[in-house]
C-alpha cells in the first residue's frame, strides 16, 4: 500500500460543514439501542456481590444456599476463571479486578457472581452467599499510602524505577522521572521563586449509561458479545484471554455507547457475564447500577503534587519542578508518569525535572479519564505559574506567550515539536473580547493552558461501493460523540461524493481486522485516515473499471469531483463517468469494487488550549458560579466543527464539575459515601453558562487534511483557569480541588484571620 | 408473587400488562413493552434519562410503580414523532447537534416538551432551571439550550 498519510494543502468541499449525524434520527426517537437495550431469547439476569470493605482477606465463600435457591441457574467465583494470564501481570490485575481471588481490595470489589431467570430471583440469591472475610488494615488517601506506617496492599510489590532495590514491600509501584538541563542551575539563576503544594481529589467520568452487556456462549465454544465500550476489539482480546478462548470465536459487537471518558476501556462485568453465560447455557445480561458504577469501575487519580518554578526579573522561566504522587487503586499504573509527562509540555524550559509515583490505595482501579492525569498537572502547574507572572507583576497571558513552547522546541517530556498551537492559542486568548470585558465585585478571571499528547494506533476500515452508487463504509473504532458524521463526510470529500451517498457503521469484531480503542483522541484523526486511504484504494479500482469501460490505459484516467476523466486531447469526446455509472457497470467489469485499509496511523499531532473564565465567589458562604468561559483550542482541521465545539465544550463543563463539585468521599471505615448522582454532583443545566468556542486549524503535517485528536485536551486547562479565577475573585490563593463551598470559605477566612 | 394487572394508555394506545407491586414503569416499559427509548441512568430519580410525562406530569418513570400508570396517560419519548414527521425539538436537537452520545437525549425532549407546553417563550434562564433535573456529560449544555430556543421560536411560529 503506497498510503502518503503527508498533510497537503486543499481546498474542501465536504470538510468543514456541518450535516445531521447519520445516527441522528435514532438517537432522538429512542431507537437507538445502547448497551442495556438488547435482550436475547431466554437469557437471564446477572448480579454481582460486591465486598462492603475496603480491604480483607477471603478466607472462604460458600454459594450451595444460593445455588439451591429456585431460578438460579449459575453462581461464580473466583474459582470459575482460572487464572489464564500465562505471567502477564497487567492481564493478571484485570483478572483479579473482575473477580477477587484472595483478597476484597476496595469497598465494591466483585467477589461472587449469579445468573437467575428475574432479577428478583438473582438479588435475593446474592443475600445467600457467604462470605467469611478477616477485614484488614485500609488506606484510601494517596499521601497516607506512601508513608511507611501504611497498610501495605500487595506485598509483591517493591518499587520499580529507582536505583535501589527497595528491600520491603510498599504501595509505590514505580518512580518515573522526566526533563532536561539542570533546575539546580536554573533555580539559582532565578529571582523569583514560587513553590506550592497541591491536591486534586478523586473523580468520575460520570458517563450517564452505566456498564452493560449480554453474553451468550454456546457449548461449541463460540459466543457473542453485545457491549458498550470504547473498543470492542480490545475487550474481545481480554475477555478471550481471561476465559481462555480463541479470539476469533467470540464475536463483539460494539452498541451505542451511552458515554465513556475513557472509562469504557476497561473489561469489568464483560468476562463474569460470559463466565456466568459458559455456567449457565444460556445468555446472560449484566448491567451495572449506578452505584456499582461508582463504586467499581474507573474513576481517576487522586492527586499530591509539588510544584517550583523560578524566573528572572524579564519574565523567563529559568528552571521548572515538579513532583507528582497519584493513586492507581489497588493496581499498578502509569497514572503519575502521564502526569509527569504532560505537566510542562506547554512551556519552552532549559531546565525541568518531574518526577512521578504510583500510589496503591484501597480504592476502585484508576481508569482513563479524558486526557488521563494532564488535568491535575496542569492544576498545579498553571496555578504556580500564575502566582510567578503575579510576583513579577508581568500579565499572565504575556508571560505563558513568553516562555510558550514552539515548533522545533523539546518538549520537557522528550520529542521536538512540530508546529504546534500553544502560541496561537495564548495570542487569541489574548486578543479575545472576553480579556477585555469588566468584572463586578467578588468576580474573578481565570485562564489556563493545557496540553494532550493524542493517539493514533493500530485501525482497519472498509468501504464499499454498492452497484446504486451509494458507499457504504465499515469502521472499527467505536463512534463516542459524532464520528460517523466526519467520517461519512471524510469519503465523500475523498471519493467527490454527496455526504448523504456514504452511510458509515460501526463493525462488529468478525466483520473487519483489529482496531484499537477510541481513546486517546484517535477516533477521527486514525479512522479518517484509514478512511482516506480505503478511499483512495477505491479510486485506483474505479479508474481502473473506466478505462475498461472506455477500452483506455487506465494512466490516462483520472478521478476528479466524483468522476473518473480521461486526461488528454484524444478522449475529447468521452464524456466523464460518474461514480454511478461505474457502479452500476461494475458486474460486468469485474465485481464489486470496495477499497480496504489497514494501518498504523502514525503522527498524531500534538494538541494545546488556552481556557478563559470568569467567577463569582460568595465570600460569606464559599458559593461560586461560572459567569462566563471560553475555549480555545487546534483542531488541525476541524472536520465536522459543531461537533470539535460540542468536544470544547463537554471538556470544559467535565472539567468545571471537577473543580468546583465533585469528589469521591470515603468515611474511615473505607467505605465510599457518595456512590449516586445526588452526593456526587455533575453540572446540571442550571449550574453553567453558554460555553464559547474558537476553533483554530494549525495543520498537523502527519495527517493528509491536516487533523489533530480533539476529544482530550478540552479538560487539561479548566481545574487551573478556574483556581486562577476563584483565587483572584477572593483573593487567596486555592490549592485543594474541588474548590467546594466548604473549602473556598475556609480559605478566605484562614486569610482573614491571617 | 402474584402481578398486578394494569390497564393504561401509552403514546395514545390502549396497553394492558401484568407487573410485579414493587415494579417500576420504567422496568415495564423497557422489559415488558419494548419501550427503551426511556433510559435508566440511576434509578434514583437523580438523572432524568426515564423522563416521560404522566397525565401532563414530567417525571422520572424510575420513581413510579408499573402499577400507578392504571387508567392514567402516559408519553414517552416512541410517541414524539408523529409517523416519519419529527417533533420540532427532535428536529432542532439534530440541527444544534445538541446530542452526542444520546443516552440523556430522549429525557431531554421529553423534559423540554414538558418545559414548552407549561412556558412557550422561555428565557435562557427558565430554560436552564426547567432542564435542570437532566444530566447530559458529553454537550455542557450550550447546544441543548441553543436548540431548546430554537424549537420554541418554531413551534410559537408555527
Amino acid at each position: 500500500m503506497n498510503f502518503d498519510p503527508r498533510y497537503s494543502s486543499r481546498s474542501f468541499a465536504s470538510v468543514g460543514t456541518r450535516p445531521i449525524r447519520p445516527d441522528g434520527v435514532d438517537k432522538v426517537t429512542g431507537r437507538a439501542r445502547y448497551g442495556a437495550d438488547f435482550n436475547m431469547a431466554g437469557q437471564l439476569v446477572g448480579r454481582v456481590l460486591r465486598s462492603p470493605h475496603a480491604h480483607a482477606t477471603i478466607r472462604k465463600i460458600d454459594t450451595s444456599k444460593a445455588e439451591k435457591l429456585p431460578g438460579v441457574k449459575a453462581v461464580i467465583t473466583a474459582a470459575d476463571l482460572p487464572d489464564l494470564t500465562d505471567g502477564d501481570a497487567a492481564m493478571y490485575d484485570i483478572l483479579d479486578n473482575c473477580m477477587a481471588r484472595k483478597k476484597a481490595l476496595y469497598d465494591g470489589h466483585a467477589v461472587a457472581a449469579v445468573a437467575a431467570v428475574d432479577a428478583r430471583t438473582a438479588t435475593q440469591a446474592l443475600k445467600l452467599i457467604e462470605v467469611d472475610y478477616e477485614v484488614l488494615p485500609h488506606v484510601t488517601d494517596v499521601d497516607e499510602a506512601m508513608k511507611h506506617s501504611a497498610p501495605v496492599l500487595n506485598d509483591s510489590i517493591f518499587t520499580e524505577g529507582v536505583e535501589e532495590k527497595p528491600t520491603k514491600p510498599s504501595n509505590v509501584t514505580k518512580r518515573s522521572q522526566y526533563g532536561h538541563g539542570d533546575v539546580r542551575e536554573g533555580f539559582a539563576q532565578a529571582d523569583y521563586v514560587v513553590e506550592r503544594s497541591f491536591k486534586t481529589e478523586q473523580t468520575h467520568q460520570g458517563y450517564i449509561e452505566p456498564h452493560a452487556c449480554v453474553a451468550s456462549v454456546s457449548s461449541d465454544g463460540t459466543a457473542d458479545l453485545w457491549v458498550c465500550t470504547q473498543g470492542h476489539f480490545v475487550y474481545r482480546q481480554h475477555c478471550a484471554q481471561l476465559l481462555g478462548m480463541e479470539a476469533s470465536k467470540l464475536r463483539v459487537t460494539s452498541s451505542e455507547i451511552g458515554g465513556g471518558f475513557g472509562g469504557k476501556t476497561h473489561v469489568w462485568a464483560e468476562p463474569v457475564a460470559l463466565a456466568l453465560s459458559r455456567k449457565a447455557g444460556r445468555p446472560v445480561k449484566l448491567v451495572m447500577t449506578r452505584d456499582e458504577v461508582f463504586r467499581a469501575s474507573g474513576p481517576t487519580s487522586a492527586t499530591s503534587i509539588d510544584v517550583k518554578i523560578g524566573a528572572r526579573k524579564d519574565g523567563t522561566i529559568t528552571a521548572a519542578e515538579a513532583t507528582l504522587r497519584y493513586s492507581c487503586g489497588p493496581y499498578a499504573g502509569m497514572w503519575a508518569e502521564l502526569g509527569a509527562m504532560t505537566a510542562f509540555a506547554c512551556y519552552k524550559l532549559d531546565n525541568v525535572k518531574t518526577v512521578g509515583y504510583e500510589v496503591l490505595v484501597n480504592r476502585p482501579k484508576t481508569a482513563a479519564y479524558r486526557a488521563p492525569s494532564a488535568p491535575m498537572a496542569a492544576f498545579a502547574v498553571e496555578s504556580a505559574v500564575d502566582e510567578l507572572a503575579k510576583e513579577i507583576g508581568m500579565d499572565p497571558v504575556e508571560f505563558r506567550i513568553r516562555n510558550a513552547a514552539q515548533e522545533g522546541t523539546r518538549s520537557s517530556y522528550g520529542p521536538v515539536y512540530g508546529p504546534i498551537g500553544i502560541g496561537p492559542t495564548l495570542e487569541a486568548a489574548k486578543n479575545h473580547p472576553h480579556m477585555k470585558a469588566p468584572l463586578g465585585k467578588n468576580q474573578g478571571r481565570g485562564m489556563a493552558c493545557g496540553f494532550w499528547f493524542n493517539f493514533g494506533g493500530q485501525t482497519c476500515t472498509d468501504l464499499n461501493i454498492g452497484m446504486d452508487g451509494s458507499v457504504s463504509l465499515a469502521v472499527g473504532t467505536v463512534d463516542v460523540g459524532g464520528s460517523r458524521a466526519s467520517l461519512s463526510l471524510v469519503a465523500a470529500e475523498e471519493l467527490g461524493i454527496a455526504y448523504e451517498q456514504v452511510k458509515a457503521v460501526v463493525a462488529d469484531t468478525s466483520s473487519l481486522g483489529y482496531n484499537d480503542m477510541t481513546d486517546g483522541s484517535r477516533g477521527t484523526f486514525s479512522s479518517s485516515m484509514a478512511t482516506i486511504s480505503a478511499a483512495r484504494n477505491a479510486i485506483k479500482v474505479l479508474r481502473e473499471r473506466a478505462a475498461q469501460m472506455w477500452d483506455v490505459p487506465v494512466d490516462d484516467v483520472v478521478w476528479e469531483k466524483g468522476h473518473a476523466i480521461a486526461k488528454g486531447e484524444k478522449y475529447g469526446n468521452l464524456a466523464a463517468l460518474s461514480l454511478k455509472e461505474i457502479a452500476a457497470a461494475s458486474g460486468k467489469t469485474g465485481g464489486p469494487i470496495a477499497g480496504h485499509s489497514e494501518l498504523v496511523a502514525d503522527g498524531a499531532g500534538v494538541s494545546f488550549a488556552t481556557h478563559i473564565c470568569d467567577i463569582e465567589v460568595d465570600p460569606e458562604t464559599g458559593a461560586t458560579r461560572v459567569l462566563r468561559y471560553t475555549v480555545v483550542q487546534d483542531a488541525g482541521k476541524a472536520v465536522h466543527p459543531t461537533y470539535v465545539e460540542g468536544q470544547y465544550q463537554g471538556g470544559a463543563a467535565q472539567g468545571i464539575g471537577w473543580a468546583l463539585n465533585e469528589e469521591y468521599i470515603y468515611a474511615k471505615d473505607g467505605r465510599l459515601q457518595n456512590a449516586g448522582f445526588l452526593d456526587y454532583r455533575i453540572p446540571v443545566c442550571s449550574d453553567l453558562p453558554m460555553i464559547d468556542t474558537q476553533i483554530l486549524e494549525i495543520p498537523n503535517p502527519n495527517h493528509p487534511y491536516g487533523v489533530r485528536g480533539v476529544g482530550e485536551t478540552s479538560i487539561v486547562p479548566p481545574l487551573a483557569a478556574i483556581a486562577n479565577a476563584v483565587s483572584n475573585a477572593a483573593g487567596v490563593r486555592m490549592t485543594h480541588i474541588p474548590m467546594s463551598p466548604p473549602r473556598v470559605l475556609a480559605a478566605i477566612e484562614a486569610e482573614r484571620g491571617g | 408473587m402474584a402481578g398486578v394487572a394494569v390497564s393504561t394508555t401509552i403514546n395514545g394506545d390502549n396497553v394492558e400488562y401484568l407487573c410485579q407491586p414493587d415494579e417500576t414503569l420504567l422496568d415495564v416499559l423497557r422489559d415488558r413493552l419494548g419501550l427503551t427509548g426511556a433510559k435508566e441512568g440511576c434509578g434514583t430519580g437523580d438523572c432524568g434519562a426515564c423522563s416521560i410525562i404522566l397525565d401532563d406530569r414530567l417525571v422520572c418513570s424510575c420513581l413510579v410503580l408499573g402499577a400507578e400508570a392504571e387508567g392514567r396517560r402516559v408519553e414517552t419519548i416512541e410517541g414524539m414523532a408523529h409517523g416519519d414527521k419529527l417533533h420540532p425539538l427532535q428536529q432542532k436537537f439534530l440541527e444544534h447537534a445538541a446530542l452526542q452520545c444520546g443516552i440523556c437525549t430522549p429525557g431531554f425532549l421529553i423534559a423540554a416538551k414538558d418545559l414548552l407546553a407549561k412556558n412557550p417563550d422561555p428565557t435562557e434562564e427558565e430554560i436552564r432551571f426547567g432542564l435542570a433535573g437532566n444530566l447530559c456529560r458529553c454537550t455542557g449544555y450550550d447546544k441543548i439550550v441553543r436548540a431548546v430556543q430554537d424549537a420554541a421560536s418554531v413551534m410559537k411560529g408555527a
